[in-house]
This record gives structure tokens, sequence and C-alpha cells, in this order.
């Protein structure tokens, strides 16, 4: 582990990507409102990431914020809070909106491209 | 080996917008139901992202060992209380945890590590490294805490003993390292400057 560990800190990120950022804040601001609380959500966040280790995801941290995903939609769908069918189809929907808006304009997602 | 090397075009030609990866749409479609359910506010969380990338980091706990290393009472403050002595500083917050602080001496080093996920004390340290999230640290650490260290690049005496503290979603550790040689004169700022974060979670000195 050491071999990959930048031992000072000041240069590092954060968040090395956006949606590290956005999935992050999503997950504290709905603890934050109680939606479930900080250790229900450690708990679900923790046995997602050892299943994610018995399937042989990479033991180096990398795919922290792909578990933190994977722990965030199945929460949602758990609790009742977001559909599967839903975020599947918004996902294509902005997958869509992407490629269809040109590069350099603010990328939208149409209303009715919208299946909630 | 004779390609040409103006052929590097892109999928579908740079005329669409880059499309974002797989988990990034993935949090799109999150972000946008929970928008659409008033379940989430996005300046809330922008004051949140902003709050992690800009205003708390392993400075905030730097400050905290210096204050400790120059001011005896702080540092016996902090270790009775440290959830009391920390948020005196501005330090609190983030989920309400309770906060613990351990501190290192010739006869014992601590260690901190989140079995279970990766829990850690964002309020004094901010977000943790890739390494203290890393399945080979929050394993092996319990159990063999002298050979990680040496991965470190720490060697501690024999006779010292290591102690891990394991985190969880409402205790959080921080270790108060001991002072470094050759730092006797150097005043409040001027130590908060040697503190490195990875001593205050015990992988160095």
């Amino acid at each position: 582990m050491p071999e990959q560990l930048p031992s000072q800190v000041s240069a590092e990120p954060a968040f090395s990507e956006p949606w590290h950022a956005q999935v992050f804040a999503i997950t504290m601001r709905l603890s934050q409102s109680g939606h479930f609380t900080w250790t229900e959500w450690t708990e679900h966040f923790g046995a997602v990431q050892a299943a994610a280790a018995r399937d042989g995801a990479p033991d180096d941290g990398s795919g922290y914020y792909d578990a933190w995903l994977v722990a965030l939609e199945s929460l949602l769908i758990k609790g009742g809070l977001a559909d599967a069918d839903a975020l599947a189809g918004l996902k294509d929907a902005w997958t869509e909106a992407y490629l269809k808006t040109a590069h350099g304009e603010p990328v939208e997602l149409k209303q009715a491209a919208n299946p909630v | 080996m004779n390609k040409p090397d103006h052929d590097h075009h892109h999928h579908g030609s740079a005329t669409h917008s880059l499309l974002p990866s797989d988990p990034a749409l993935r949090v799109k479609a999150i972000e946008t139901i929970l928008l659409e359910k008033g379940l989430v506010d996005p300046d809330a969380l922008d004051a949140l992202i902003d709050t992690f990338q800009n205003k708390v980091g392993p400075r905030n706990g730097a400050q905290a060992v210096a204050k400790a290393w120059t001011d005896p009472e702080f540092k016996a403050w902090l270790l009775d209380d440290a959830s009391a002595a920390l948020s005196s500083l501005g330090f609190t917050g983030m989920q309400g945890e309770h906060m613990v602080a351990v501190e290192n001496t010739e006869a014992v080093h601590n260690m901190v590590v989140c079995t279970l996920c990766s829990c850690y004390p964002w309020p004094v340290l901010g977000l943790p490294p890739q390494w203290y999230k890393s399945e080979a640290y929050r394993s092996r650490v319990v159990i063999e805490p002298r050979a990680v260290l040496e991965e470190f690049g720490v060697s501690l005496p024999e006779g010292t003993e290591i102690r891990v503290w394991d985190s969880t979603a409402e205790i959080r550790y921080l270790v108060i390292p001991m002072q470094l040689e050759g730092t006797e004169g150097l005043n409040e700022a001027e130590l908060a400057e040697r503190v490195s974060r990875d001593s205050m979670v015990g992988a160095a000195l």
C-alpha cells in the first residue's frame, strides 16, 4: 500500500472525480435529513465493499467510489427512495442527452425523455 | 506501426458533448430522481462539497496537535474530551460523531483503521487517502500492524506496543504523534507545519 501512497497532503484533491464528490454529498445530505442514519449507511456500505472484495475487486482502494455508488443505489432502492427501473431509465435519458447535445452546449435532460 | 498519426479521431466525431463515464451517468440519474422528489437541494450539495474540498483537511488536525504539544492544559483536555477540545478550535460537526484522541509515547504507538468501511475523523483530517480506504490496509493492519508500519517506512523498537483503533460511524480517532526531535524551539504555527497527515493516523511518526 505505501507504494501508491503520496505521503504529503497539500496537492491531493479531496475528490479525484466530480462524480465522487456528488455521490458523497448526496449520501451525506440524505443521512443528515434523516432518510437513514450514518450507522446504517456504514454497515450497508461495508457489506457492499466486503462483497466486492470477495468478487475480486482491486484491494488498493481504487474501486472505493464504485462500491459507494453501488451501495447508495441499493440503499435507495431498498428504502423506497428510488426505483431500479427509474434509475436505469434516467441513466439512458442522460446518455441520450449527452449524445444529442452539441459540444459546448449545456446538456439538459428533456422532460419527455424522463420516465419518472 | 504504419498508422498515420492523424488517425485518432473520436467516436462519432467531436460534434456532441463528451459522454461522462458509466458511474457519472448513474450518479446523474440518482441526482435527478432525488431533486424531483425534493429530497436533496443542489445548493446544500454544493456547500457540502465546498467544505470537503476547501475547508476541512489535515491542516486542522495539525493545528490541534501543535496546540497540544505547546499547551499542556489543552493536551489534557484533548485526551479527556476530544470532541469538546476540537470543537473549541471550530473542528466539529459532519455526523456529530464522537472524537477520541490517543497519544503516542515511547511505550505505545497508536494506529487508526476502519475495518468496516472507511470511517475517518473528517473535521480534523478531511477525507481519507486512498490507502486508508484500501482493503489491503483495512484487513492487514489489525493482524500485522508492525509489518504494515514497516511498509510505510516506520520501524519501531521491539518493546513499543502498537495499539490499533477501529473507527466506527460513532467514534473517530485522532493520533497525537510524538513531537519530532529538533523541533523544541518552534512555536505552535511552525510546529503545525511539521505535522503530517499520516502521523495523525499512526502511519508515520
